[in-house]
């Protein structure tokens, strides 16, 4: 049998959003109620500010949808948001933080 | 020169600077200092509405009348949860509304504290922006930038929560910050702009589908040169009726739900759907895969996000309607398009809209009839929401754009009366019509004493067959006609109401000549309730039944 790793697996099935933001405390529910509206669960959430505070970057994980780019371009349209990118399911910054997650 | 001014009177003196002139609102604890400093203004005008829902849609009435931000005020807690509903209907339809409410001091906030409620989250998924106003200072770029993007790009309500220990801080003024503005939109692609071109000169069977977009941004004579160049057949959204007059030679009315039969069966036909400030809505398309089933399409929006969304579109341009259709213009070839607009005239001669009686004016289309013959294009037609909206949709001689004011994508019951005491406000030159039904005028019945206190010029026209129309009309249709909770066994008497709330009634029952009895009542100045039973058995066909493709209507 050909199996698939879990990274690889998840490499297909899962997306990541590298979100840049305006860092205030309403932030996070404008980003997460868009996903959150339209029955999207968001698997994974990490958030940190960037250097000079003003800013954080929140990264997202996502079970792959059809309507992920419009959720995209729906998050691209927030006021505070100043960049979307997006990154295969297997990114490093998710992978690395299994440690912190077993039972 | 620097001046010390708290947080309320820099909100107001902001408001100045904005152009403000009206605002409609609901004083309460939470923002009595912003009332205190509103009083003292010499400038603006407050418009005391009797429920922040009314105030909502004054405001909204403003802003769909000028296309310019409004403003309506509120307090904390109940308040701002009142004006929820008015903020939503102008997420859906793309109104610039300014809400500005009332919160508890900081320091009580998360406390439960007497009329608090989490208006910033509340308002969040109904708002294009919102703000939590944490210092006075603060105000000053919050203020104009809440009007920067309630009318940049495709407008919005913005809400600006203020906490009332922001609106008593005092803080030295210096500089006051230039008004807030719309950003200038981000130019067309041209070389999409050159395939659209090419696209829409090979087309043989070409349609325009305009929406609420081409009003918003001032396109619509834009669009009609560019129909009548190229003899493209036009049809219309809800949102976007008046934005050719529908007695154009090119028009072909409303789609959708409620379009003509040859409207739908037109589009069905058609190679190539030209898409310019519209959204697909449901209501629109009917069953989106058979919507246009052999067509190209362009799709011209200034929201990114609605392109691909409902319907993928061969040629997505993000742009102002109006620049894009002004940069199609020259290279869009003269066409005569003799077949297909034979084929038009041919579907208009097979399946015509059906207006059965329109000479009584107690039915609902003589009605309608009979008030359009006493107005001319410079009035302002409202409605309300249900079987009344779509009649005088279908029906209402609509010929210029912002001449029609109806909450399009929310269907909000109680739209009506409020937004149009807000029209009549912005437009004091104006006759404003606001048709409506003895459902919807429930909803909001309340403002008629506003309505008299500010003397508006506003006829409100009120179909009563004393029931929920549509309700019971898709009963009947879809439900084996098992009628249930549609029908109102009590039925108030909306003459003496009106009197009681200080306006001029007529009932149109009992006139001895119906007819003369409605034009004396929309010639004489001032607010007026004009009473008509009508027959609760008339439905509004055609009809798309819900879940059904376009060409699959029923009904006449």
């Amino acid at each position: 049998m050909n199996a698939i790793n879990r990274n690889e697996q998840q490499a297909i099935s899962r997306a990541v959003l590298e979100i840049d933001v305006n860092n205030h405390p309403g932030v996070m529910s404008h980003v997460v109620g868009l996903f959150s509206r339209r029955a999207c669960n968001v698997e994974g959430i990490l958030c940190l500010p960037l250097e000079d505070g003003k800013q954080s970057r929140i990264w997202l994980l996502l079970n792959e949808d059809a309507r992920l780019p419009q959720m995209v371009k729906q998050v691209e349209k927030l006021e505070d948001v100043i960049r979307v990118r997006r990154h295969p399911g297997d990114h490093a910054v998710f992978c690395q933080l299994e440690g912190f997650f077993r039972p | 020169m620097t001046e010390t001014l708290n947080g309320a009177q820099i909100t107001i003196h902001l408001l100045e600077r904005q152009g403000i002139r009206t605002v409609a609102g609901i004083p309460g604890g939470a923002i009595l200092p912003i009332y205190d400093a509103l009083g003292q203004s010499t400038i603006i005008h407050h418009v005391l509405a009797r429920h922040e829902q009314g105030a909502g849609f004054m405001a909204q009435g403003m802003a769909r009348v000028t296309g310019q931000a409004a403003v309506c005020l509120a307090s904390s807690g109940p308040g701002a949860t009142n004006l929820l509903t008015a903020i939503a209907d102008a997420k859906l339809d793309s109104i610039p509304l300014i809400a500005i409410t009332g919160q508890v001091p900081r320091a009580m906030i998360g406390t439960d504290a007497f009329q608090e409620v989490d208006t910033y989250g509340l308002s969040i998924p109904i708002t294009k922006h919102n703000f939590l106003v944490s210092s006075a200072e603060e105000l000053l770029a919050v203020i104009p930038r809440a009007f920067q993007i309630a009318t940049s790009g495709r407008p919005g309500p913005v809400l600006i929560d203020i906490p009332k220990d922001v609106q008593t801080q005092a803080i030295e003024i210096t500089e006051w910050p230039e008004p807030g503005t719309a950003l200038p939109a981000i130019p067309a692609d041209s070389r999409l702009i050159a395939e659209a071109i090419s696209m829409i000169n090979a087309a043989e069977r070409p349609i325009l589908y305009l929406g609420g977009g081409v009003v918003h941004s001032g396109a619509a004579s834009a669009a009609v040169d560019l129909a009548e160049k190229a003899n493209l057949p036009t049809v219309m959204t809800l949102m976007a009726l008046g934005a050719m007059p529908v007695d154009h030679r090119l028009s072909l009315g409303m789609l959708g739900m409620h379009g003509a039969r040859h409207t739908n069966l037109a589009l069905d036909e058609c190679d190539l759907l030209i898409a310019v400030g519209a959204r697909f809505d449901d209501r629109a398309t009917g069953k989106v895969a058979a919507f246009c089933r052999n067509a190209k399409i362009i799709h011209i929006d200034i929201d990114p996000a609605e392109l691909d969304k409902i319907k993928a579109a061969h040629i997505g341009i993000t742009a102002d309607v109006k620049e894009a259709l002004n940069q199609l213009l020259p290279g869009v070839e003269r066409n005569s398009r003799k077949i297909w607009v034979d084929r038009i005239d041919q579907l208009q001669a097979q399946f015509p809209f059906r207006i059965p009686e329109d000479d009584n004016p107690l039915s609902h289309f003589g009605l309608i009839r009979t008030v359009a013959a006493c107005l001319d294009d410079d009035a302002i037609i409202a409605t309300d929401v249900g079987q009344h909206q779509m009649w005088v949709a279908q029906y209402y001689p609509l010929r210029r754009p912002r001449q029609w004011l109806t909450s399009g994508g929310l269907g909000t019951m109680g739209f009506g009366v409020p937004a149009a005491i807000g029209a009549a406000l912005a437009a004091r030159d104006k006759t404003v019509v606001c048709f409506t039904g003895d459902g919807s005028i429930m909803m909001n019945i309340q403002e008629l004493v506003t309505a008299a206190e500010e003397n508006v010029n506003l006829k409100i026209v009120l179909m009563n067959n004393a029931t929920l129309g549509l309700v019971h009309q898709q009963q009947t249709l879809f439900y084996g006609e098992r009628l249930f909770a549609s029908q109102f066994k009590s039925m108030p008497d909306f003459v003496k109401i009106a009197q009681g709330f200080g306006i001029a009634a007529v009932d149109l029952d009992l006139a001895t000549n119906p007819c003369a009895a409605l034009m004396e009542a929309i010639a004489r100045p001032g607010p007026c309730l004009i009473h008509a039973s009508i027959d609760a058995e008339q439905k509004v066909f055609p009809m798309v039944p819900p879940g059904a493709a376009n060409h699959e209507m029923i009904g006449h």
